[in-house]
């Protein structure tokens, strides 16, 4: 099962845990609704709306509210790191979260300990976090857009805010910045870079290059990072690899967006809608059902 | 108190002197100890959790003082500190004192749109009405809040991220608004 950690941009959100169901426009969790705009919950409304196609257990969350004091995060943090020796996820994908490195250390105490381990995937804050640790070896998969690959490659920047500006003059270097990312231990064992192209890469190099369909002004629309990671998400948690997973998510977060005809102005809602048919064309029904066929057996 | 407890012989924390590294940490630099003080009790009265150092050799000037604080934090307590007319000359992370906050934008021309970037941020703004139409990028909890804060408003009527935002993603916004603004008002 997915499990996301996360938070909702409301100071009054209380600290929940359980499936999250996406009903019309809102998330439902428990007896919370939560708009989807961007952030946490455009990536789990992202993941419950795959997972429903690919016939997958729904996304289990665990969110609470944080305007960006911290406080929540820490709230988050704590509860966390209480809950998680209890429970067994396959994949665990955390996200929107103040970086705390006392806090990120702790998690990853407790993770060491979990049999089995769980996938782990870090992207926004908690990437940040990871790599402020010099943790960032202990996760699978980061998933930064460019700006963020800056910063992974930037040893010594402790956040986007400081990246040198020599390194974000290398915008079109992306392989560059990826290569220098892995050369001081702040990459995951795989990165997925969002961009006008979108790659996949390990320490050996660039693996997998997406760059279309193309629709540039998908850039400017908040949430398409939080969906693609959301659809990387549950693809490897369906159980493909996550090469696999890489490209198709890619591949279907840029067909859906292609689909919505955007404008700059579009909102992320609007792109999520067609992430059913846009999983459908990319997948194709034979290796939809053996996904599914694959998780009946299960 | 904090304070005097430094000066009375707990130099073995500066910085220049232990290889901690606390890459989540930046330092507060003032034009003098005074202000150190001043500054000291403000953010203690709000709240904060910093302490008195010394600085690291980078950005020494003197016998002077910094602040150490939570760097994700910077954007709120200047905030604190600018509304008691007591801003600090500058502030430097810890690990890396000579770093610079970005100042390179990444601008898009959509057309009727514009899209600038700074850092890890970007703001698209539709020029014929004036209107922010998407914040996009950034990974601080602050970042949502500010998208449902901002987007739909005019430039002039949306709060400003350095009003509302907490974290260093909200300052790199702050910074991508100041440049969009300047270049819609041309």
């Amino acid at each position: 099962m997915l499990c996301v950690a996360g938070t909702i941009p409301e100071d009054s959100f209380p600290l929940v845990e359980g499936d999250v169901e996406l009903i019309g426009e809102r998330l439902q969790i428990g007896s919370s609704a939560v708009a989807v705009n961007r952030g946490t919950a455009a990536l789990l409304a992202a993941a419950a709306t795959a997972a429903a196609v690919l016939r997958q257990p729904p996304p289990f969350a665990y969110l609470v509210g944080d305007t960006g004091t911290g406080t929540g995060s820490e709230r988050l943090y704590r509860h966390m790191n209480d809950v998680l020796p209890q429970r067994s996820f396959q994949t665990i994908t955390f996200h929107y979260l103040q970086p705390m490195i006392e806090w990120h250390k702790r998690l990853h105490v407790m993770i060491g300990k979990l049999n089995p381990r769980p996938y782990l995937i870090a992207d926004a804050g908690f990437m940040y976090a990871a790599k402020m640790s010099g943790e960032a070896y202990l996760y699978d998969l980061f998933t930064p857009d460019v700006g963020e690959l800056a910063f992974l490659a930037d040893e010594e920047a402790p956040h986007p805010f400081y990246t040198r500006g020599f390194i974000l003059h290398e915008e079109n270097r992306v392989p560059d910045l990826i290569a220098r990312a892995y050369k001081h231990h702040n990459a995951a064992r795989y990165l997925l870079v969002k961009g006008e192209k979108d790659y996949l890469a390990d320490e050996k190099g660039i693996l997998e290059t997406v760059d279309d369909p193309v629709e540039e002004v998908l850039e400017a629309i908040g949430g398409t990072g939080d969906t693609l990671t959301g659809l990387v998400s549950v693809m490897i948690d369906a159980g493909m690899n996550v090469r696999e997973a890489a490209v198709a998510a890619m591949q279907v977060n840029r067909m859906a967006g292609k689909v919505a005809k955007p404008t700059p102005a579009t909102q992320i809602e609007e792109i999520i809608r067609c992430i059913p048919s846009a999983l459908r064309d990319v997948l194709g029904e034979e290796v939809l059902n053996s996904l599914r066929r694959e998780k009946a057996s299960s | 108190m904090a304070l005097f407890e430094f000066l009375k012989g707990k130099r073995t924390q500066d910085v220049s002197k232990d290889h901690v590294r606390q890459t989540d940490r930046g330092f507060l630099v003032f034009e003098n100890t005074s202000e150190v003080i001043q500054a000291e009790n403000l953010l203690k009265q709000s709240g904060r959790v910093i302490r008195v150092m010394g600085p690291p050799p980078e950005i020494r000037q003197g016998c002077d003082l910094v602040i150490e604080f939570p760097l994700i934090e910077e954007l709120q307590i200047l905030r604190v500190l600018e509304l008691e007319k007591l801003p600090p000359l500058k502030v430097v992370p810890v690990t890396s004192p000579l770093l610079q906050p970005v100042d390179i934008f990444h601008v898009k021309d959509y057309g009727r749109y514009i899209m600038v970037r700074a850092a890890n941020m970007k703001l698209t703004v539709d020029r014929e009405t004036n209107k922010i139409v998407n914040i996009s990028g950034g990974g601080c909890p602050d970042v949502p809040f500010l998208a449902a804060s901002m987007v739909g408003k005019a430039l002039a009527d949306a709060p400003s991220p350095r009003e509302i935002g907490h974290t260093l993603c909200g300052y790199a916004l702050q910074l991508a608004y100041e440049e969009v603004q300047r270049r819609c008002s041309v």
